[in-house]
């Protein structure tokens, strides 16, 4: 596992928490958030294409036919 | 779009001349072509987060707890074995080059050179030490050592089927531009039959957009080959599939035969390539009897942050009755004279003895497409 450390955070948020895992995989709340703050900084490192490299990419995948 | 496995798609590719220059004059290390193929896919993003072989840290992990060092859920090794001669001349902190037929395609930056326990990884990844499995066999033929470290493409391997060879970043642009949101992907390593057929559409059904993914690179024998699995399916795509619904790629690695740790290991291929949900059938990626038929469905619950969401299918099946491809689920005609099954046996007698399976358990131009094959599967 790798090293951890705590964070707070309030009470009334970490009830709500406990009963949405409820019945799913997650078995604690640590669990879970550390999974919903993966996914939120994920969206924000995706580093998304710059238009021109699309555009090559989309020409490769018209001269393929998978575009028209 | 769905965010690779991660959050980051890798990419670490160089084809500049200058670095293949640099690379000549490095050490060299000749690989084979599945091992070039999981070069290519850890360089493209297939593998991400990978960014090259795994160290001891991440092996370890990956034995114990079926997850990275970082606790990214990560269930197969994706490693470089060495033999004792060739680690002797090699320290950490070397640069070598990965050379195919002599010429070099990648550059492995070593970090870890370390011995590991082949017993350990078997079970731990195949749940069995049987060397009548066909990965531990391949795993107790690798060498004694295996080399971690971050790797550059150099070249991209070989492809018999360049037509259908995409990387995430051109699937997600691919689903990007479709105006597929949701889309569902299903791995295959067989011709397809009218039960292969009736699961991708179910799902289909479900989502924007299906990608069938057959899997090119080495099989075990009686598998089909691969240029037949490709040929069937064009035949099914052509006079079965909608052009804006559904589309076809390969993956070009090889099978593991690890059963439910494969599983999760092609969800996450999926998902980089941004597929938001994953068919998981029965015995998927099994071999022999080594798994229970739905081992590969149960380990899913383990991985609630895998961030793909598996599409599970039971038994399917043909029932006179009601007239329908169905499955346990939806049909009350079970265990009666009504059901037809798709044995992949049976049609793979028939085909052998250059018969046609009937129409209800295969469509006669798939049919056709592996008839027209002397010899239609692996020696």
């Amino acid at each position: 596992m790798p090293e951890e450390r705590d964070i707070s955070i309030p009470q009334s948020l970490y009830k709500r928490i406990q009963e949405r895992i409820k019945g799913t995989g997650f078995s604690s709340v640590d669990e879970y958030v550390t999974y919903v703050l993966r996914e939120v900084l994920s969206e924000d490192e995706a580093g998304e294409f710059t238009e021109e490299d699309e555009e090559k990419v989309r020409e490769r995948l018209r001269s393929l036919g998978y575009l028209e | 779009m769905i965010s690779p496995h991660g959050g980051r798609l890798v990419k670490r590719v160089d084809f500049s001349e200058k670095r293949i220059e640099e690379a000549k004059d490095l050490k060299k290390k000749e690989i084979n072509l599945d091992k070039y193929r999981d070069l290519a896919n850890i360089a493209h993003g297939l593998f991400s987060p990978l960014e090259g072989y795994m160290d001891n840290n991440n092996f370890e992990a990956v034995l114990k707890d079926g997850r990275l060092d970082n606790d990214i859920p990560w269930t197969v090794p994706i490693v470089m074995d060495a033999v004792e001669e060739e680690v002797s001349e090699l320290r950490e902190g070397d640069d070598i080059a990965l050379s195919y037929n002599g010429e070099p395609v990648g550059i492995l930056e070593i970090s870890d050179i370390y011995r590991y326990d082949k017993g350990k990884y078997v079970r731990s990844v195949f749940g069995t030490d049987s060397m009548e499995h066909p990965g531990v066999q391949r795993v107790f033929s690798m060498g004694d050592y295996l080399l971690g470290g971050k790797i550059t493409l150099l070249k991209d391997p070989p492809t018999q089927f360049p037509r259908y060879r995409l990387w995430p970043e051109d699937t997600r642009v691919l689903f990007r531009e479709k105006g597929w949101k949701k889309v569902v992907g299903f791995q295959t390593r067989n011709t397809p039959h009218i039960g292969h057929e009736y699961v991708q559409k179910a799902a289909l059904t479900l989502v924007d957009g299906l990608l069938i993914n057959p899997l090119i690179g080495k099989k075990k024998k009686g598998d089909f080959r691969d240029e037949v699995i490709i040929k069937a399916y064009e035949a099914l795509f052509e006079n079965y599939y909608p052009k804006n619904t559904a589309t076809m790629s390969i993956i070009e690695t090889e099978m593991r035969y690890a059963g439910p740790k494969e599983a999760i290991f092609h969800a996450i291929m999926r998902k980089n390539l941004g597929c938001t949900h994953f068919i998981v059938g029965r015995d998927h990626a099994g071999v022999g009897n080594f798994y229970g038929p739905f081992d590969a469905h149960k380990i899913f619950s383990d991985y609630p942050d895998l961030g793909i969401e598996p599409i599970f299918f039971r038994s399917f099946y043909y029932c006179k009755k009601c007239r329908a491809v169905v499955n346990d689920k939806i049909c009350p005609h079970q265990d009666s004279e009504y059901q037809i099954n798709f044995s992949g046996t049976k049609i793979r007698q028939l085909l052998m003895e250059g018969k046609r399976p009937p129409e209800d358990m295969m469509r006669p131009e798939v049919a056709d497409a592996i008839l027209s094959f002397e010899n239609p599967l692996v020696d």
